[in-house]
């Protein structure tokens, strides 16, 4: 059974938490066939909070995010964001999904188009906007992440650390309410992580709202408000980082974080 | 015989028959077919991937119809069933060649929904080349199915699907002979009325034919294969 007096706990330190809830599930579940993925997840996210989601491999983290823009649909519960309800197709949900920005372990930049395309795509032909308009955003973008000076390249002819950076970007650009990072450092070599992790804390630190799964527990203490520990498909501890990492309370949670602080 | 015996009977054939006329034929029939194809293709081929699951019925049950009915059986319809029994008119009645017309235009209609069941699973494979990452991507900025696929999925799936896609339009090339069956005056109806008139230069008539196909068909080939080269996406 989850907690969900601890569920409903906002951390007491951490800057701009307080803000109203912005992403709200309350009683999600969802299978895939047999599987029961998620199970009664009941999550609330403020405006302005850093969320890092953790939790051994097929907990359903992946599944989570990809509920909250409904890149997976849900069996029941509801999700909204900023009040609002999924709606469940068509162009509502095209509208809904561009405010919450998507970060994808595998980049997933559009292997055709140049990196500035790739940036200035969603805003011209997703929202209408002017192309100069979005060219000067998606620049001021790139600078920002630090790949202005690759914009006219393909996404291949870039490092795994800058890919993920413009994918970033491409995802602001969208001037999203709320951004999602699936494991966005785990498909990188060592020594690309900490540039994709800056990026993030500095997007934290702007007052971005954030829900990452991640197992990099630098970023969790340096940037996070909250950890969220998933098993098998459940919510099963959350709390402030620190007191996360050095007191967990569940078994669970102790035993998967001597797994992965051993090595 | 010598060479020069045989380059004298193609001179003669050429003299006496209009050769080229019946290869032009080919060529506009090919031409005119494979535009209208591609866009049915691609309309099934939309159908196919949308997330609509009776559109993905009607473009699945197209394709397994058509592919596998024989282009003769969809030709002879088109002409007996459609125009003869149906009164379809592709063409003003009162038209002096309406006959050529009509027929023309019912053999385009004929390959054309034929060769558009080969495009649609060619770009269906081109599809199934493209990372479902892609589309993801596309959705999580907010487009629609349309504008995915139009601007995301497409442009990397005609790269994958150039070389069936060649090999389809190989194909209709080729199958335009069949517009013979219902009078179009293309290549394989030439053959056979100069078999008839002339038996006796019957090698010359067959390399006539067969050289002029070669000739029309292998720089599609050829084409195809720097295309597939050129445009291969980078991942
Ligand atoms: N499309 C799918 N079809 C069927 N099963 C799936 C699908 N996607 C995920 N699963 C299963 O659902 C469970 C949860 O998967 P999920 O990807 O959410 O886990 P995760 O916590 O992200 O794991 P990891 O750390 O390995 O990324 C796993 O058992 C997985 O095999
Ligand atoms: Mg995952």
């Amino acid at each position: 059974m989850v907690d969900r007096t601890s569920t409903a706990a906002i951390p007491a330190t951490g800057s701009p938490v307080g803000g109203e809830p912005l992403v709200v599930l309350d009683g999600v579940n969802k299978h895939f066939g047999a599987l029961h993925v998620l199970r009664d997840v009941d999550l609330t996210v403020h405006r302005g909070e850093v969320v890092v989601v953790i939790g051994p491999s097929g907990s359903g983290k992946s599944t989570l995010c990809r509920t909250i823009n409904r890149l997976e649909t849900i069996d029941t519960g509801t999700i909204t964001i900023d009040g609002k309800p999924l709606p469940a197709e068509g162009k509502e949900l095209a509208r809904l999904r561009a405010d919450v920005g998507m970060v994808f372990q595998s980049f997933n930049l559009f292997a055709h188009k140049t990196v500035l395309e790739n940036v200035t795509l969603g805003p011209v032909k997703a929202k209408g906007m002017n192309r100069a308009q979005a060219r000067d955003n998606g620049m001021a973008l790139l600078e920002r992440v630090g790949v202005a000076n690759q914009a006219g390249k393909l996404p291949a002819q870039l490092s795994g650390g800058q890919q993920q950076r413009v994918a970033i970007a491409r995802a602001l650009a969208m001037n999203p309410k709320v951004m999602l990072f699936d494991e966005p450092t785990s498909a990188l070599d060592p020594e690309m992580i900490n540039e994709v992790l800056d990026v993030m804390v500095s997007l934290a630190g702007e007052g971005m709202t954030m829900i990452v799964v991640t197992h990099e527990m630098g970023f969790a203490r340096r940037a996070a408000h909250r950890v969220v520990f998933m098993d098998g498909g459940q919510i099963v501890e959350q709390a402030q980082p620190e007191t996360f990492f050095t007191a967990p309370r569940s078994d669970r949670a102790k035993d998967f974080l001597s797994k992965i602080l051993t090595h | 015989m010598t060479l020069s015996d045989y380059l004298d009977q193609f001179a003669e054939l050429f003299a006496t028959f209009d050769v080229l006329g019946a290869f032009w034929q080919i060529v506009r029939l090919t031409a005119v077919s494979a535009v209208v194809s591609f866009v049915l293709g691609t309309v099934l081929a939309l159908m196919r991937i949308s997330p609509i699951p009776s559109l993905q019925w009607v473009g699945a049950a197209y394709v397994n119809v058509l592919r596998n009915t024989p282009l003769t059986v969809i030709i002879l319809f088109c002409n007996l069933g459609l125009w003869a029994q149906l009164g379809l008119n592709l063409a003003s009645p009162t038209s002096q060649t309406f006959f050529e017309q009509n027929n023309f235009r019912l053999a385009v209609l004929g390959l054309s929904v034929y060769h558009a069941a080969f495009v649609c699973e060619a770009l269906r494979s081109g599809v199934n080349t493209v990372p479902v990452g892609q589309a993801e991507a596309a959705r999580a900025i907010g487009l629609g199915f349309l504008p995915t696929a139009r601007l995301i999925i497409f442009p990397q799936a005609l790269r994958g699907a150039i070389a069936p896609l060649g090999n389809t339009l190989i194909a209709l090339t080729k199958n335009t002979t069949v517009a013979s069956a219902i009078g179009v005056a293309e290549a394989s109806a030439l053959m056979k009325t100069m078999i008839e008139f002339r038996p006796d230069v019957i090698i010359a008539i067959f390399l006539t034919f067969a050289i002029g196909f070669v000739i029309l068909v292998l720089p599609v080939g050829l084409v195809v294969t720097s295309l597939s080269r050129r445009l291969a996406v980078a991942r």
